[in-house]
């Protein structure tokens, strides 16, 4: 051991060479950074493949504003799902009940505005506060009384199909006030000059670019401060580069429609939140921690219980809100609601890196891994293919992308 | 005298970075029990894994030799056809079977698919009436003790026709009693002509069972002897067992002068803790101990001596049921019913199984050092993942991690790097008495020493230090006192300058007939 690891040791020297011979340590950089995260750099690559493959396939449509404005609305709430399920799973745990959840928080935001005129805002604060408790109830009993996750959340996806049936009586209940609808499928407001784009949104994008672009700067003066290693120049150039490029596309696509839907903005809120918290929040290290390896992280003092119990409470909340926007989407409660949610959630988080076995996984992940099955669900509308044939490739695509992960991991033998 | 029933030639193994047997050679006659004894770690368990397949021809050197044959199994089963079965130490039964099916789980009475049970319950109930059990045959497995699930194992053996049995530390999870009994049984089949390999080192069993007694030290054979004879006294075997050099290389310590009035750093006392499902099992039994600022404090015991679960109860009650026993800090009374709490007064436990409790195998050198003390590198609960990288890199530099980055997942690591992580990682959360279990097993000799030097630099800085450790010249080269523990109890205590290897394990291998 100690001699390869010798052999290896002159290894960190090359970046200060990576100047003279820029092309080629360029690229070896690159690769080697993709290699150290393989998931992720792989079904991203897989995502920029499928976004690649409908666009040629539907001669561009699948890119059109209208089109990629939907695309975010119709899967808005997976991947809000996702998020809180990718906590879940890192934590070595399921939840199953979350479509039902959706679907009950849903119908108790039909009976308090329709049927009881309480108003919109005081409804949604109720319906997060009702999915919370719902998520707590369900965390009791597998973080203190140790029942496993996976047969509390089945009774869970079993109560609470039924409790929604009972709110609603069977039927369906709508329409929701404006305010609701709005959270749903609503855009964001515009003021200002009449241009080719939507005003608001596109300030919004610089505004999201400037931030990204002092973080990263702030980043690396930080990591200078504490004479630690940084990206070489170039690459972090080129990090800049493709990181404003990205937004920037995504802003000007949705600013030529009728601008970014408030549902992203509510989304965008919760993927950089919650990638903080779990990067950077003792509470996320305690969850990475308990995943992957229960019994050491109980004796490093981490209070597994506790964090459990707050990781389907969160659960919860996120089902809740999932639950409002579908609701607000349909502008209609229905008892058939976010049907299968909790199986395209449970996908997305494998798709998008994580373990049956827990401890490893990302937020972004989550997204990419919820993106990727949007687009093959939006692509194959467009394409009209059934949803029969919809379901088998999506199954397909599960079934690949935890197949070449594991592929990738007895490669490198780990 | 009989004949040599088995030969074990020259046998030769290792396993990547170590040699865990180099040429062991022995020999047992056809009709005797032959005790095998030696320190944890000497070998005894990969010798019996070599002969009974679980290790298969081809991945050791040398030669076995069954009743005059040459044997190459390749795996149990070929070795059960010839007759030999090992019974290993955690026994192999499915709970929720019955005692019968039990029995003959993978040897089943059946024609084509489908069991007979009237010929499975008679055949059950004429071997369990051969080992002394009384039980129905339809009985599960689960509602019976430990001792008459071991003597279940030993009707599975008798079923598969057993000519040599060998039974892995058949009594350590076993009472007084039950222990009589089965040692008994190992005599009664010795008298229906059934030759046995126990492994064991309660010598005390040896003098009542074995014919004859090889002792492994260091992946060696050193020597077999007589049981009958009289000049094979315990002291004799344990000579045996010990006489490995002094001449491991150890940093120069000074010895800690005990300051005399000022209060132990930690003082654990009348400590009583329950097996956590056994409930009638003592594992730790009034046990009193302390140690001093600047003091290093071995343990020393052979395996099952309850060391470990002494050291895992005090830290948060890991281990087993409370039954008494108070811990004193600093002369304070303190609670340390909660890893939590346990941390926060100052203790570090530095657990022997680093990749099943030390460490998070899929995380970053980094994350695995700065848990227990993430507090140390955030504000507000949010890491400042900088700080943090560079108190990883600082440890990386003083512990001499071999790796390129902090950001290496410790799964990559080899065995002492992996343990410097931990080290670092309880040196970080910076407590004033660290309890350091088995810290140098299954590493090379060159971190061992580094390790040893990092051990000795915290003592001089003033912690207070247990050393648990198997390994006698390791306990003699650094501990300032020694404690030594055999079945749950402390069965002695010696300053540096009066402990040898011998008088050591004369108090290690006290079985509690012999204090009688």
């Amino acid at each position: 051991m100690s001699t390869d690891v010798t052999a290896k040791s002159p290894a960190p020297a090359p970046p200060g060479k990576s100047g003279s011979a820029a092309g080629g340590g360029l690229l070896q950089l690159i690769l080697d950074g993709m290699r150290r995260n393989m998931r992720q750099y792989g079904m991203l690559i897989a995502l920029g493949l499928i976004v690649a493959f409908f666009a040629v396939a539907t001669d561009g449509d699948l890119l059109l504003p209208r089109n990629v404005s939907n695309l975010v609305l119709q899967n808005s709430y997976v991947l809000i799902l996702a998020i809180g399920m990718m906590l879940v799973i890192i934590a070595g745990h399921i939840d199953l009940s979350v479509g039902s959840l959706t679907a009950f928080v849903g119908a108790f935001a039909a009976v308090l505005t329709v049927q009881h005129d309480v108003s919109w805002p005081v409804a949604v604060v109720l319906c997060l506060i009702a999915g919370a408790v719902a998520g707590a109830v369900q965390g009791f009993f597998i973080a203190y009384l140790g029942i496993p996750s996976f047969i509390v959340t089945l009774a869970g996806m079993l109560i609470f199909r039924g409790l929604t049936e009972i709110l609603l009586e069977g039927q369906t209940l709508g329409p929701f006030p404006d305010g609701l609808q709005k959270m749903g499928n609503g855009f964001l407001p515009e003021v200002g000059p009449e241009t080719n784009y939507h005003n608001i949104t596109l300030l919004l994008g610089f505004a999201l670019i400037a931030f990204a672009v002092i973080q990263e700067f702030r980043d690396r003066k930080r990591q200078q401060e504490f004479s630690l290693e940084v990206l070489p120049k170039n690459i972090f150039v080129l990090k800049l580069v493709v990181i404003v490029a990205a937004i920037l596309a995504l802003t000007l696509l949705l600013a030529s429609y009728k601008g970014a839907p408030i549902i992203l903005l509510v989304l965008g809120v919760l993927v950089v939140g919650y990638g903080y918290v779990m990067r950077n929040s003792v509470f996320g290290r305690h969850i990475y921690a308990i995943g992957g390896n229960l019994p050491a992280a109980k004796l490093s003092g981490v209070k597994d219980k506790k964090v459990t119990f707050y990781i389907f409470l969160n659960m919860g909340a996120l089902a809740a809100l999932a639950g409002l926007a579908i609701a607000a989407r349909l502008n209609a409660a229905s008892p058939k609601a976010g049907l299968n949610y909790e199986l395209e959630a449970i996908a997305s988080a494998f798709i998008g890196g994580a373990s049956m076995s827990g401890g490893v996984g990302t937020v972004l992940g989550a997204i990419i891994g919820g993106l990727v099955l949007g687009v093959l669900n939006n692509g194959m509308n467009l394409l009209s293919v059934g949803t029969d044939w919809q379901q088998v490739i999506k199954g397909l695509a599960l079934l690949a992308a935890v197949g070449f992960d594991v592929w990738n991991k007895r490669k490198s033998g780990s | 005298m009989a004949g040599p029933v088995l030969e074990m030639r020259s046998i030769v193994k290792t396993f990547p970075g170590v040699k865990a047997l180099s040429d062991v050679t022995l020999t047992v006659r056809q009709g005797e029990v032959h005790a095998i004894c030696g320190e944890n770690g000497a070998g005894k368990s990969t010798l019996m894994k070599v002969l009974s397949g679980v290790h298969p021809h081809g991945s050791y050197d040398g030669e076995i030799l069954f009743e005059g044959e040459v044997c190459r199994f390749r795996d149990i089963r070929a070795s059960e056809q010839h007759g030999i079965v090992i019974i290993h130490q955690e026994l192999a039964l499915v709970p929720y079977l019955s005692i019968a099916e039990n029995i003959f789980l993978g040897n089943e009475h059946a024609t084509r698919g489908f069991i007979n049970w009237n010929e499975t319950l008679r055949h059950a109930s004429e071997l369990l009436r051969r080992v002394g059990l009384d039980d129905h045959p339809e009985t599960r497995v689960a509602d019976i003790g430990v001792g008459k699930q071991q003597l279940v194992e030993i009707a599975k053996a008798l079923s598969k026709k057993v000519k040599l049995l060998i039974l892995d530390e058949p009594t350590a999870a076993l009472n007084d009693e039950d222990s009589g009994k089965l040692l008994d049984l190992i005599l009664e089949l010795k008298n229906q002509g059934i030759t046995s390999i126990i492994i064991s080192h309660k010598l005390n069993e040896i003098r009542r069972v074995a014919d004859s007694v090889t002792i492994l030290r260091d992946g060696q054979s050193i020597e077999t002897l007589d049981v009958k004879a009289a000049e094979t006294t315990e002291d004799r075997i344990i000579s045996g067992m010990v006489g490995r050099d002094l001449d491991n290389r150890f940093p120069d310590r000074t010895p800690h002068e005990a300051e005399v009035g000022a209060a132990p750093a930690l003082e654990v006392r009348n400590w009583t803790v329950h097996h956590p499902i056994d409930r009638e099992r003592k594992v730790v039994d009034d046990v009193s101990l302390h140690v001093r600022r600047g003091e290093i404090v071995g343990i020393a015991g052979l395996m099952g001596a309850g060391r470990t679960e002494l050291a895992m109860s005090v830290f948060g009650r890991t281990y087993g049921r409370y039954a008494g026993g108070t811990v004193l800090k600093d002369g304070k009374e303190i609670r340390t019913k909660s890893v939590a709490e346990a941390v926060q007064n100052g203790i570090a436990y530095v657990t022997e199984d680093r990749k099943h409790y030390g460490l998070n195998l899929i995380d970053t050198i980094n994350r695995n050092i700065s848990l227990t003390a993430l507090k140390k590198v955030a504000k507000r609960g949010v890491v400042d993942e900088h700080e943090e990288r560079q108190v990883a890199e600082g440890f990386r530099k003083s512990m001499n991690i071999k790796a390129p980055t902090v950001f290496e997942p410790v799964g990559k690591l080899s065995g002492g790097n992996q343990q410097k992580v931990v080290l670092s990682k309880w040196i970080f959360a910076g407590p004033d008495v660290l309890i350091l279990d088995e810290p140098t097993r299954g590493i090379d000799v060159g971190a061992k020493y580094e390790i040893y030097t990092v051990i000795d630099q915290l003592a001089a800085q003033g912690k207070a230090v247990v050393f648990i450790s198997s390994e006698l010249p390791e306990l003699l080269g650094m501990c300032d006192r020694i404690y030594t523990m055999a079945a749950g109890r402390l069965t002695g205590e010696f300053p540096r300058a009066e402990a040898t290897q011998e008088s050591l394990m004369r108090q290690m291998t006290k079985d509690k007939e012999v204090t009688r």
